[in-house]
Protein backbone atom coordinates (compact mmCIF):
# COMPACT_ATOMS: atom_id res chain seq x y z
CA UNK A 1 0.00 0.00 0.00
CA UNK A 2 1.00 3.53 -1.01
CA UNK A 3 2.46 5.55 1.97
CA UNK A 4 1.78 9.10 2.97
CA UNK A 5 3.75 11.31 5.07
CA UNK A 6 1.19 14.18 6.80
CA UNK A 7 3.01 17.00 8.37
CA UNK A 8 1.14 18.34 11.35
CA UNK A 9 1.76 22.45 11.36
CA UNK A 10 3.93 22.06 14.64
CA UNK A 11 6.07 19.79 12.36
CA UNK A 12 5.54 16.47 13.80
CA UNK A 13 5.41 13.65 10.42
CA UNK A 14 2.80 11.36 10.24
CA UNK A 15 3.75 8.37 7.83
CA UNK A 16 0.33 6.28 7.48
CA UNK A 17 -0.84 3.86 4.59
CA UNK A 18 -2.99 4.78 1.62
CA UNK A 19 -5.12 2.69 -0.35
CA UNK A 20 -4.76 3.01 -4.05
CA UNK A 21 -8.31 4.79 -5.60
CA UNK A 22 -9.35 6.39 -2.19
CA UNK A 23 -8.54 9.65 -1.18
CA UNK A 24 -5.60 11.50 0.64
CA UNK A 25 -8.18 12.86 2.67
CA UNK A 26 -9.63 9.27 3.84
CA UNK A 27 -5.72 7.75 4.84
CA UNK A 28 -5.67 10.88 7.32
CA UNK A 29 -8.98 10.44 8.83
CA UNK A 30 -8.98 6.45 8.94
CA UNK A 31 -5.70 7.13 11.14
CA UNK A 32 -7.27 9.61 12.85
CA UNK A 33 -4.25 12.34 11.81
CA UNK A 34 -5.07 15.78 14.03
CA UNK A 35 -5.62 18.51 11.27
CA UNK A 36 -7.42 17.04 8.59
CA UNK A 37 -11.38 17.92 9.56
CA UNK A 38 -12.83 16.86 6.55
CA UNK A 39 -16.05 17.65 7.81
CA UNK A 40 -18.05 16.87 4.43
CA UNK A 41 -16.64 13.63 4.13
CA UNK A 42 -15.07 14.11 0.74
CA UNK A 43 -18.21 15.79 -0.90
CA UNK A 44 -15.53 18.72 -1.91
CA UNK A 45 -17.73 20.74 0.32
CA UNK A 46 -16.47 22.64 3.47
CA UNK A 47 -12.50 22.95 2.68
CA UNK A 48 -11.59 21.51 5.94
CA UNK A 49 -8.67 18.68 4.19
CA UNK A 50 -6.89 21.51 3.28
CA UNK A 51 -2.90 20.66 2.39
CA UNK A 52 -0.22 22.38 1.14
CA UNK A 53 1.54 20.09 -1.65
CA UNK A 54 5.51 19.19 -0.73
CA UNK A 55 7.26 21.04 -3.59
CA UNK A 56 8.54 17.82 -5.05
CA UNK A 57 5.27 16.24 -5.09
CA UNK A 58 3.54 18.99 -6.84
CA UNK A 59 4.19 18.02 -10.55
CA UNK A 60 2.77 14.59 -10.15
CA UNK A 61 -0.16 15.66 -8.01
CA UNK A 62 -0.89 18.54 -10.02
CA UNK A 63 -3.43 21.98 -9.38
CA UNK A 64 -7.14 21.76 -9.02
CA UNK A 65 -8.27 23.47 -12.57
CA UNK A 66 -9.21 26.82 -12.75
CA UNK A 67 -12.90 27.46 -11.89
CA UNK A 68 -13.45 23.90 -10.49
CA UNK A 69 -15.46 23.41 -7.61
CA UNK A 70 -12.01 22.69 -5.60
CA UNK A 71 -10.13 25.45 -6.58
CA UNK A 72 -13.70 27.66 -5.70
CA UNK A 73 -14.08 26.03 -2.45
CA UNK A 74 -10.12 26.93 -1.79
CA UNK A 75 -10.55 30.42 -2.92
CA UNK A 76 -12.00 31.05 0.77
CA UNK A 77 -10.26 28.44 2.88
CA UNK A 78 -8.40 29.52 5.82
CA UNK A 79 -4.60 30.42 4.91
CA UNK A 80 -4.08 29.15 1.08
CA UNK A 81 -0.82 28.89 -0.80
CA UNK A 82 0.10 28.47 -4.13
CA UNK A 83 0.70 24.43 -3.61
CA UNK A 84 -2.67 24.46 -1.44
CA UNK A 85 -4.97 21.26 -2.27
CA UNK A 86 -8.14 19.68 -1.03
CA UNK A 87 -6.63 16.44 0.59
CA UNK A 88 -10.27 14.54 -0.76
CA UNK A 89 -9.61 15.79 -4.10
CA UNK A 90 -6.57 13.66 -4.61
CA UNK A 91 -6.85 10.08 -5.20
CA UNK A 92 -4.02 7.45 -4.49
CA UNK A 93 -2.01 6.45 -6.90
CA UNK A 94 1.17 3.67 -7.01
CA UNK A 95 2.95 6.97 -8.73
CA UNK A 96 1.88 8.67 -5.63
CA UNK A 97 3.40 5.91 -2.91
CA UNK A 98 6.08 8.47 -0.53
CA UNK A 99 3.58 11.35 -1.03
CA UNK A 100 4.20 14.36 1.49
CA UNK A 101 1.84 17.09 2.80
CA UNK A 102 2.08 19.34 5.00
CA UNK A 103 -1.12 20.86 7.18
CA UNK A 104 -2.31 24.19 7.29
CA UNK A 105 -2.70 25.94 10.86
CA UNK A 106 -5.95 25.56 10.84
CA UNK A 107 -8.71 24.23 9.04
CA UNK A 108 -11.82 26.70 10.32
CA UNK B 1 -5.38 16.33 30.96
CA UNK B 2 -4.48 12.70 29.61
CA UNK B 3 -4.47 11.14 33.17
CA UNK B 4 -5.38 7.73 32.88
CA UNK B 5 -7.94 6.92 35.34
CA UNK B 6 -10.71 9.79 33.80
CA UNK B 7 -13.28 7.71 32.22
CA UNK B 8 -15.47 9.12 29.52
CA UNK B 9 -18.54 7.18 27.98
CA UNK B 10 -20.44 8.27 25.24
CA UNK B 11 -23.86 7.57 24.46
CA UNK B 12 -25.11 6.84 20.96
CA UNK B 13 -22.42 6.31 18.27
CA UNK B 14 -23.45 7.96 15.21
CA UNK B 15 -21.86 11.08 13.80
CA UNK B 16 -21.10 13.38 16.89
CA UNK B 17 -20.55 10.27 18.80
CA UNK B 18 -18.06 8.77 16.79
CA UNK B 19 -16.15 12.10 15.80
CA UNK B 20 -16.16 13.44 19.81
CA UNK B 21 -14.45 9.70 20.69
CA UNK B 22 -12.01 10.48 17.61
CA UNK B 23 -11.12 14.04 19.22
CA UNK B 24 -10.22 13.28 22.29
CA UNK B 25 -7.79 10.77 20.94
CA UNK B 26 -6.26 13.18 18.68
CA UNK B 27 -6.29 15.60 21.47
CA UNK B 28 -4.45 13.21 23.52
CA UNK B 29 -6.89 12.11 26.13
CA UNK B 30 -5.47 8.74 27.74
CA UNK B 31 -8.43 7.73 29.67
CA UNK B 32 -11.26 5.37 29.16
CA UNK B 33 -13.54 5.90 25.93
CA UNK B 34 -16.69 3.65 25.94
CA UNK B 35 -18.70 4.78 22.71
CA UNK B 36 -22.34 3.11 23.05
CA UNK B 37 -24.87 3.00 19.95
CA UNK B 38 -28.39 0.98 19.76
CA UNK B 39 -27.31 0.38 16.13
CA UNK B 40 -25.54 -2.66 14.36
CA UNK B 41 -22.89 -1.23 12.66
CA UNK B 42 -19.87 1.33 13.43
CA UNK B 43 -20.80 5.37 13.40
CA UNK B 44 -21.23 6.24 10.03
CA UNK B 45 -22.41 9.13 7.71
CA UNK B 46 -26.23 9.36 6.95
CA UNK B 47 -25.92 12.71 4.28
CA UNK B 48 -25.18 9.79 1.45
CA UNK B 49 -27.68 8.24 2.42
CA UNK B 50 -30.55 10.33 0.27
CA UNK B 51 -27.84 11.04 -2.13
CA UNK B 52 -24.50 8.99 -3.71
CA UNK B 53 -25.57 5.34 -1.35
CA UNK B 54 -28.86 5.86 -2.96
CA UNK B 55 -28.35 6.36 -6.16
CA UNK B 56 -25.75 3.36 -6.20
CA UNK B 57 -22.31 5.66 -6.39
CA UNK B 58 -20.82 5.20 -3.24
CA UNK B 59 -20.14 1.85 -1.43
CA UNK B 60 -21.21 0.68 2.19
CA UNK B 61 -18.01 0.52 3.46
CA UNK B 62 -17.38 4.55 1.96
CA UNK B 63 -20.46 5.36 4.81
CA UNK B 64 -18.04 4.46 7.26
CA UNK B 65 -16.72 7.54 9.51
CA UNK B 66 -13.27 5.46 10.29
CA UNK B 67 -12.77 1.71 9.73
CA UNK B 68 -13.83 -0.76 12.24
CA UNK B 69 -9.98 -1.36 12.99
CA UNK B 70 -9.80 2.08 14.17
CA UNK B 71 -11.66 1.37 17.54
CA UNK B 72 -9.13 -0.95 18.31
CA UNK B 73 -6.23 0.85 17.47
CA UNK B 74 -7.00 4.06 19.23
CA UNK B 75 -8.45 1.73 22.16
CA UNK B 76 -12.27 3.13 22.05
CA UNK B 77 -14.32 0.31 23.58
CA UNK B 78 -17.06 0.52 21.12
CA UNK B 79 -20.10 -1.34 21.83
CA UNK B 80 -22.71 -1.74 18.86
CA UNK B 81 -26.44 -2.84 19.13
CA UNK B 82 -26.43 -1.60 22.76
CA UNK B 83 -28.93 0.99 24.19
CA UNK B 84 -28.84 3.61 27.18
CA UNK B 85 -31.55 3.35 29.02
CA UNK B 86 -31.14 5.41 31.80
CA UNK B 87 -28.72 8.27 33.80
CA UNK B 88 -28.15 8.52 37.00
CA UNK B 89 -26.55 11.94 37.41
CA UNK B 90 -25.94 11.45 41.17
CA UNK B 91 -24.27 7.89 40.93
CA UNK B 92 -22.56 8.96 37.74
CA UNK B 93 -23.64 5.61 36.11
CA UNK B 94 -25.43 4.73 32.85
CA UNK B 95 -27.06 1.48 32.56
CA UNK B 96 -27.90 0.21 29.43
CA UNK B 97 -30.59 -2.42 27.43
CA UNK B 98 -27.93 -5.23 28.38
CA UNK B 99 -28.51 -4.97 32.49
CA UNK B 100 -24.97 -3.51 32.77
CA UNK B 101 -23.89 -0.46 34.32
CA UNK B 102 -21.28 1.60 33.23
CA UNK B 103 -19.60 4.70 35.32
CA UNK B 104 -18.49 7.75 33.94
CA UNK B 105 -16.40 10.83 35.05
CA UNK B 106 -17.78 12.24 32.16
CA UNK B 107 -20.77 11.84 29.82
CA UNK B 108 -21.32 12.84 26.36
CA UNK B 109 -25.40 12.47 25.36
CA UNK B 110 -24.99 11.95 21.61
CA UNK B 111 -27.95 10.57 20.72
CA UNK B 112 -29.39 12.31 17.58
CA UNK B 113 -32.63 12.72 16.31
CA UNK B 114 -35.47 9.82 14.79
CA UNK B 115 -37.73 10.52 11.83
CA UNK B 116 -41.01 11.95 13.29
CA UNK B 117 -44.07 10.19 12.82
CA UNK B 118 -47.18 11.35 12.06
CA UNK B 119 -50.25 9.34 13.16
CA UNK B 120 -51.94 8.34 9.49
CA UNK B 121 -53.53 5.46 9.06
CA UNK B 122 -51.90 3.12 7.07
CA UNK B 123 -48.27 3.34 8.64
CA UNK B 124 -47.35 -0.07 9.24
CA UNK B 125 -48.18 -1.18 5.67
CA UNK B 126 -45.11 -2.52 4.19
CA UNK B 127 -43.82 -0.31 1.88
CA UNK B 128 -44.11 2.65 3.82
CA UNK B 129 -40.77 4.00 4.98
CA UNK B 130 -38.51 6.21 6.79
CA UNK B 131 -35.28 7.45 6.31
CA UNK B 132 -32.39 8.25 9.24
CA UNK B 133 -30.62 5.29 9.17
CA UNK B 134 -28.43 2.71 7.04
CA UNK B 135 -31.11 -0.07 7.68
CA UNK B 136 -34.09 2.15 6.44
CA UNK B 137 -31.86 3.36 3.36
CA UNK B 138 -31.25 -0.36 2.57
CA UNK B 139 -35.06 -0.77 2.14
CA UNK B 140 -35.51 2.37 0.23
CA UNK B 141 -33.05 1.66 -2.15
CA UNK B 142 -34.75 -2.34 -2.67
CA UNK B 143 -38.18 -0.35 -3.59
CA UNK B 144 -36.59 1.84 -6.36
CA UNK B 145 -35.58 0.75 -9.62
CA UNK B 146 -37.08 1.59 -13.52
CA UNK B 147 -40.94 1.69 -13.61
CA UNK B 148 -40.84 1.57 -9.66
CA UNK B 149 -43.55 4.65 -8.11
CA UNK B 150 -42.08 6.53 -4.99
CA UNK B 151 -44.39 8.90 -2.82
CA UNK B 152 -42.35 11.17 -0.72
CA UNK B 153 -44.51 12.81 1.89
CA UNK B 154 -42.87 15.59 3.02
CA UNK B 155 -40.93 18.21 0.45
CA UNK B 156 -37.78 19.09 3.15
CA UNK B 157 -34.35 18.37 1.88
CA UNK B 158 -34.45 14.42 2.61
CA UNK B 159 -37.33 14.17 0.89
CA UNK B 160 -36.13 16.10 -2.08
CA UNK B 161 -33.10 14.54 -2.64
CA UNK B 162 -34.30 10.93 -2.34
CA UNK B 163 -36.62 11.77 -5.01
CA UNK B 164 -33.70 13.41 -7.21
CA UNK B 165 -31.86 9.81 -6.63
CA UNK B 166 -35.05 7.76 -7.24
CA UNK B 167 -35.49 9.60 -10.76
CA UNK B 168 -31.69 9.07 -11.02
CA UNK B 169 -32.54 5.22 -10.70
CA UNK B 170 -35.46 5.27 -13.37
CA UNK B 171 -38.47 5.35 -10.53
CA UNK B 172 -40.82 7.48 -10.57
CA UNK B 173 -41.52 9.98 -8.02
CA UNK B 174 -43.99 12.38 -6.81
CA UNK B 175 -43.46 14.64 -3.80
CA UNK B 176 -46.75 15.32 -1.41
CA UNK B 177 -46.16 18.81 1.02
CA UNK B 178 -48.61 20.19 3.21
CA UNK B 179 -47.05 23.91 2.99
CA UNK B 180 -47.56 25.91 -0.27
CA UNK B 181 -43.83 25.27 -1.32
CA UNK B 182 -41.37 23.01 -0.88
CA UNK B 183 -38.76 23.72 1.82
CA UNK B 184 -40.83 26.06 3.49
CA UNK B 185 -39.23 25.66 6.80
CA UNK B 186 -35.88 25.90 5.96
CA UNK B 187 -35.39 28.01 2.66
CA UNK B 188 -37.04 31.35 1.10
CA UNK B 189 -39.20 31.24 -1.63
CA UNK B 190 -36.92 31.82 -4.53
CA UNK B 191 -35.06 28.61 -3.46
CA UNK B 192 -38.05 26.72 -3.39
CA UNK B 193 -39.51 27.91 -6.46
CA UNK B 194 -35.91 27.74 -8.18
CA UNK B 195 -35.79 23.68 -6.80
CA UNK B 196 -39.75 22.85 -7.61
CA UNK B 197 -39.32 23.50 -11.15
CA UNK B 198 -35.84 21.91 -11.15
CA UNK B 199 -37.36 18.57 -10.36
CA UNK B 200 -40.41 19.62 -12.10
CA UNK B 201 -37.99 19.40 -15.39
CA UNK B 202 -36.62 15.95 -14.17
CA UNK B 203 -39.71 14.43 -14.44
CA UNK B 204 -40.72 14.39 -10.39
CA UNK B 205 -44.52 15.16 -9.84
CA UNK B 206 -45.01 18.21 -6.90
CA UNK B 207 -48.19 18.59 -5.02
CA UNK B 208 -47.76 21.42 -2.92
CA UNK B 209 -50.58 22.77 -0.43
CA UNK B 210 -51.77 19.08 -0.12
CA UNK B 211 -52.38 17.63 3.03
CA UNK B 212 -52.54 13.40 3.59
CA UNK B 213 -55.39 11.51 4.71
CA UNK B 214 -54.21 8.07 4.72
CA UNK B 215 -51.58 5.46 3.00
CA UNK B 216 -53.91 2.70 1.06
CA UNK B 217 -52.77 -0.68 0.48
CA UNK B 218 -53.97 -3.79 -0.44
CA UNK B 219 -52.76 -7.27 1.27
CA UNK B 220 -50.73 -5.15 3.59
CA UNK B 221 -48.74 -3.41 0.92
CA UNK B 222 -48.96 -0.05 0.26
CA UNK B 223 -50.80 0.95 -2.79
CA UNK B 224 -51.31 4.51 -2.81
CA UNK B 225 -51.27 7.91 -0.51
CA UNK B 226 -54.85 9.07 -0.52
CA UNK B 227 -55.15 13.04 -0.37
CA UNK B 228 -57.40 14.86 1.83
CA UNK B 229 -59.00 16.31 -1.46
CA UNK B 230 -59.86 12.78 -2.04
CA UNK B 231 -57.18 12.08 -4.96
CA UNK B 232 -54.89 8.88 -4.70
CA UNK B 233 -51.54 9.32 -5.39
CA UNK B 234 -50.53 5.74 -6.70
CA UNK B 235 -46.90 4.13 -5.50
CA UNK B 236 -44.96 1.31 -4.60
CA UNK B 237 -43.60 2.83 -1.50
CA UNK B 238 -44.24 5.77 0.45
CA UNK B 239 -41.22 7.62 2.03
CA UNK B 240 -42.40 9.59 5.30
CA UNK B 241 -39.93 12.67 5.55
CA UNK B 242 -41.65 15.03 7.66
CA UNK B 243 -38.97 16.41 9.95
CA UNK B 244 -36.89 14.98 12.78
CA UNK B 245 -37.52 14.82 16.82
CA UNK B 246 -34.55 14.81 19.02
CA UNK B 247 -34.00 11.61 21.28
CA UNK B 248 -33.79 13.32 24.92
CA UNK B 249 -36.05 11.28 26.44
CA UNK B 250 -33.65 9.46 28.84
CA UNK B 251 -31.79 13.15 29.63
CA UNK B 252 -35.46 14.82 30.87
CA UNK B 253 -36.23 11.08 32.52
CA UNK B 254 -32.23 12.40 34.50
CA UNK B 255 -33.44 16.34 35.23
CA UNK B 256 -31.24 17.45 32.83
CA UNK B 257 -32.94 21.03 31.44
CA UNK B 258 -34.60 20.47 27.39
CA UNK B 259 -36.40 22.59 25.92
CA UNK B 260 -37.12 20.81 22.56
CA UNK B 261 -33.60 19.21 22.74
CA UNK B 262 -30.91 18.92 25.37
CA UNK B 263 -29.91 22.40 26.48
CA UNK B 264 -26.34 23.37 26.42
CA UNK B 265 -23.65 25.94 26.32
CA UNK B 266 -20.84 26.54 24.30
CA UNK B 267 -18.95 23.85 26.00
CA UNK B 268 -21.55 21.29 25.05
CA UNK B 269 -22.07 20.90 28.50
CA UNK B 270 -25.93 20.73 29.57
CA UNK B 271 -27.34 21.61 33.28
CA UNK B 272 -25.04 19.08 34.99
CA UNK B 273 -21.54 19.59 34.64
CA UNK B 274 -20.17 15.80 34.30
CA UNK B 275 -22.50 15.37 31.55
CA UNK B 276 -22.09 17.10 27.91
CA UNK B 277 -24.67 16.65 25.15
CA UNK B 278 -23.83 16.94 21.28
CA UNK B 279 -24.80 17.22 17.91
CA UNK B 280 -29.03 16.89 16.87
CA UNK B 281 -30.38 16.14 20.20
CA UNK B 282 -28.94 19.35 21.30
CA UNK B 283 -30.65 22.68 21.61
CA UNK B 284 -27.40 25.40 21.38
CA UNK B 285 -26.54 28.61 21.58
CA UNK B 286 -25.64 30.73 18.24
CA UNK B 287 -23.40 33.82 19.53
CA UNK B 288 -23.77 35.35 16.15
CA UNK B 289 -26.92 35.18 16.21
CA UNK B 290 -28.12 35.70 19.48
CA UNK B 291 -30.11 32.72 19.61
CA UNK B 292 -30.66 28.98 20.78
CA UNK B 293 -31.86 26.57 18.44
CA UNK B 294 -31.56 22.90 17.29
CA UNK B 295 -29.52 22.29 14.72
CA UNK B 296 -29.55 18.90 12.55
CA UNK B 297 -26.23 19.05 10.33
CA UNK B 298 -23.26 17.04 10.33
CA UNK B 299 -21.21 20.33 10.99
CA UNK B 300 -22.82 21.31 13.72
CA UNK B 301 -22.12 17.52 15.23
CA UNK B 302 -18.86 18.08 14.39
CA UNK B 303 -18.48 21.71 16.23
CA UNK B 304 -19.95 20.15 19.51
CA UNK B 305 -17.89 17.22 19.33
CA UNK B 306 -15.03 19.36 18.99
CA UNK B 307 -16.28 21.14 22.10
CA UNK B 308 -17.30 18.30 24.72
CA UNK B 309 -13.48 17.36 23.74
CA UNK B 310 -11.92 20.48 24.46
CA UNK B 311 -13.96 20.78 27.80
CA UNK B 312 -13.25 17.26 29.01
CA UNK B 313 -9.65 17.54 28.03
CA UNK B 314 -9.24 20.64 29.56
CA UNK B 315 -9.08 23.73 27.08
CA UNK B 316 -10.80 26.58 25.75
CA UNK B 317 -13.57 26.16 23.74
CA UNK B 318 -13.25 26.75 20.26
CA UNK B 319 -14.18 29.98 18.18
CA UNK B 320 -17.84 29.78 17.65
CA UNK B 321 -18.50 28.69 13.86
CA UNK B 322 -21.18 29.68 11.24
CA UNK B 323 -23.51 27.19 11.12
CA UNK B 324 -23.29 25.76 7.33
CA UNK B 325 -25.36 22.62 5.41
CA UNK B 326 -25.29 21.74 2.14
CA UNK B 327 -27.44 19.36 0.39
CA UNK B 328 -27.42 17.77 -3.40
CA UNK B 329 -30.12 16.83 -5.72
CA UNK B 330 -29.68 15.79 -9.43
CA UNK B 331 -26.39 17.72 -10.18
CA UNK B 332 -27.32 20.67 -8.31
CA UNK B 333 -25.20 21.90 -5.24
CA UNK B 334 -26.68 23.18 -2.45
CA UNK B 335 -24.79 25.41 -0.17
CA UNK B 336 -25.87 27.08 2.39
CA UNK B 337 -24.10 29.56 5.01
CA UNK B 338 -25.67 30.80 8.59
CA UNK B 339 -29.64 31.35 9.47
CA UNK B 340 -31.91 34.22 7.74
CA UNK B 341 -32.48 35.59 11.46
CA UNK B 342 -33.56 38.61 11.00
CA UNK B 343 -33.15 39.41 7.48
CA UNK B 344 -35.26 41.42 5.93
CA UNK B 345 -33.67 41.95 1.88
CA UNK B 346 -33.22 39.07 0.04
CA UNK B 347 -30.12 40.10 -2.71
CA UNK B 348 -29.44 37.42 -5.75
CA UNK B 349 -26.20 37.37 -7.00
CA UNK B 350 -25.98 35.55 -10.09
CA UNK B 351 -28.48 34.33 -13.03
CA UNK B 352 -31.22 31.54 -11.52
CA UNK B 353 -32.31 31.02 -14.53
CA UNK B 354 -28.77 29.61 -15.45
CA UNK B 355 -29.19 27.80 -12.08
CA UNK B 356 -25.81 29.37 -10.63
CA UNK B 357 -26.37 31.95 -7.91
CA UNK B 358 -26.42 32.89 -4.30
CA UNK B 359 -29.17 34.47 -2.21
CA UNK B 360 -27.65 36.83 0.46
CA UNK B 361 -30.17 37.99 3.39
CA UNK B 362 -29.18 40.91 4.76
CA UNK B 363 -30.67 42.46 8.29
CA UNK B 364 -31.79 46.28 7.74
CA UNK B 365 -28.24 47.54 8.47
CA UNK B 366 -27.03 45.15 5.63
CA UNK B 367 -25.48 42.79 8.55
CA UNK B 368 -25.63 39.64 6.07
CA UNK B 369 -26.98 36.86 8.17
CA UNK B 370 -27.25 33.77 5.55
CA UNK B 371 -26.25 33.00 2.04
CA UNK B 372 -27.59 30.34 0.21
CA UNK B 373 -25.27 29.09 -2.72
CA UNK B 374 -26.36 26.95 -5.82
CA UNK B 375 -23.74 25.88 -8.03
CA UNK B 376 -21.56 28.56 -6.47
CA UNK B 377 -19.30 27.68 -4.02
CA UNK B 378 -17.17 30.92 -4.20
CA UNK B 379 -19.85 32.36 -2.44
CA UNK B 380 -20.84 29.90 -0.10
CA UNK B 381 -17.09 30.52 0.84
CA UNK B 382 -16.88 33.77 1.00
CA UNK B 383 -20.60 34.16 2.32
CA UNK B 384 -18.64 31.88 5.86
CA UNK B 385 -16.27 34.56 6.00
CA UNK B 386 -18.47 37.85 5.53
CA UNK B 387 -20.80 36.06 8.19
CA UNK B 388 -18.47 35.16 10.93
CA UNK B 389 -16.54 38.85 10.34
CA UNK B 390 -20.38 40.36 10.85
CA UNK B 391 -19.59 42.21 7.47
CA UNK B 392 -22.40 44.42 6.20
CA UNK B 393 -22.62 44.85 2.15
CA UNK B 394 -24.54 47.06 0.16
CA UNK B 395 -27.17 45.37 -2.00
CA UNK B 396 -25.55 46.90 -5.29
CA UNK B 397 -22.03 45.35 -4.49
CA UNK B 398 -23.60 42.19 -3.90
CA UNK B 399 -25.33 42.19 -7.19
CA UNK B 400 -22.52 43.56 -9.23
CA UNK B 401 -20.72 40.22 -10.60
CA UNK B 402 -17.45 42.63 -11.27
CA UNK B 403 -16.61 42.79 -7.75
CA UNK B 404 -15.30 39.40 -7.09
CA UNK B 405 -16.41 37.42 -3.74
CA UNK B 406 -12.85 38.85 -2.78
CA UNK B 407 -13.53 41.83 -2.94
CA UNK B 408 -16.72 41.15 -1.37
CA UNK B 409 -15.09 39.78 1.82
CA UNK B 410 -12.16 41.83 2.61
C1 LIG C 1 -30.93 10.95 4.94
C2 LIG C 1 -30.19 12.04 5.64
C3 LIG C 1 -29.49 12.99 4.90
C4 LIG C 1 -28.79 14.02 5.53
N1 LIG C 1 -28.08 14.91 4.76
C5 LIG C 1 -27.33 15.87 5.37
C6 LIG C 1 -26.53 16.77 4.61
O1 LIG C 1 -26.51 16.74 3.39
N2 LIG C 1 -25.76 17.68 5.27
C7 LIG C 1 -25.76 17.74 6.63
O2 LIG C 1 -25.05 18.58 7.19
N3 LIG C 1 -26.52 16.92 7.38
C8 LIG C 1 -27.31 15.98 6.78
N4 LIG C 1 -28.08 15.13 7.55
C9 LIG C 1 -28.11 15.31 9.02
C10 LIG C 1 -26.94 14.64 9.70
O3 LIG C 1 -26.79 13.32 9.26
C11 LIG C 1 -27.16 14.67 11.20
O4 LIG C 1 -27.19 16.02 11.58
C12 LIG C 1 -26.04 13.94 11.96
O5 LIG C 1 -26.07 12.58 11.69
C13 LIG C 1 -26.21 14.19 13.45
O6 LIG C 1 -25.33 13.39 14.19
P1 LIG C 1 -25.74 12.84 15.63
O7 LIG C 1 -24.60 12.01 16.08
O8 LIG C 1 -26.22 13.96 16.44
O9 LIG C 1 -26.99 11.93 15.37
P2 LIG C 1 -27.04 10.52 14.65
O10 LIG C 1 -26.05 10.48 13.55
O11 LIG C 1 -28.46 10.27 14.36
O12 LIG C 1 -26.53 9.50 15.76
C14 LIG C 1 -27.24 9.21 16.95
C15 LIG C 1 -27.03 7.74 17.25
O13 LIG C 1 -27.44 7.46 18.57
C16 LIG C 1 -28.20 6.27 18.58
N5 LIG C 1 -29.03 6.27 19.79
C17 LIG C 1 -30.14 7.02 20.04
N6 LIG C 1 -30.62 6.77 21.28
C18 LIG C 1 -29.78 5.85 21.83
C19 LIG C 1 -29.73 5.18 23.10
N7 LIG C 1 -30.62 5.44 24.05
N8 LIG C 1 -28.73 4.29 23.32
C20 LIG C 1 -27.80 4.04 22.35
N9 LIG C 1 -27.79 4.63 21.15
C21 LIG C 1 -28.77 5.54 20.88
C22 LIG C 1 -28.95 6.34 17.28
O14 LIG C 1 -29.46 5.09 16.88
C23 LIG C 1 -27.84 6.83 16.35
O15 LIG C 1 -27.05 5.78 15.91
C24 LIG C 1 -28.81 14.11 6.94
C25 LIG C 1 -29.53 13.17 7.69
C26 LIG C 1 -30.22 12.14 7.07
C27 LIG C 1 -30.98 11.15 7.89
S1 LIG D 1 -13.52 16.72 3.03
FE1 LIG D 1 -14.81 18.42 2.71
S2 LIG D 1 -13.84 19.40 1.06
FE2 LIG D 1 -12.55 17.71 1.40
Amino acid sequence: MPKITFIEHNGTPHTVEGTIGRSVMEAAVNNNIRGIDADCGGECACATCHVYIEPEWLGKVGLPADGSQEASMLSFAAVTQPDSRLSCQIQMTAELDGLVVRMPEGQH
Amino acid sequence: MSDTTTSVVIAGAGHAGGSAAAMLRQLGFAGAITLVGDEPIPPYERPPLSKAWLKGEASAESLALRPMEFYTTANIDLRLNTRVTGIDPAAKTVSLGSGETLSYDFLILALGARARRIPLPGLDLDGVLELRTAADADKLKAALGPGKRLAVVGGGYIGLEAAASARGLGAEATIIERESRVLARVACQQLSDFFERFHRAQGVTIEVSAGVAALEGVGGKVTGVRLSDGRVIPCDAALIGVGAVPNDEIAQAAGLACDGGIVVDLSARTSDPAIFAIGDCTKRPLPLYGRTMRLESVPNALEQAKQAAAAIYGRPPPPPEVPWFWSDQYDVRLQIAGIPFDATEIVVRGDIAAGKFALFHLAEDGLVRAVEAVNASTEFMGGRRIIQRGKRLTADRIRDMAVTMQELAS
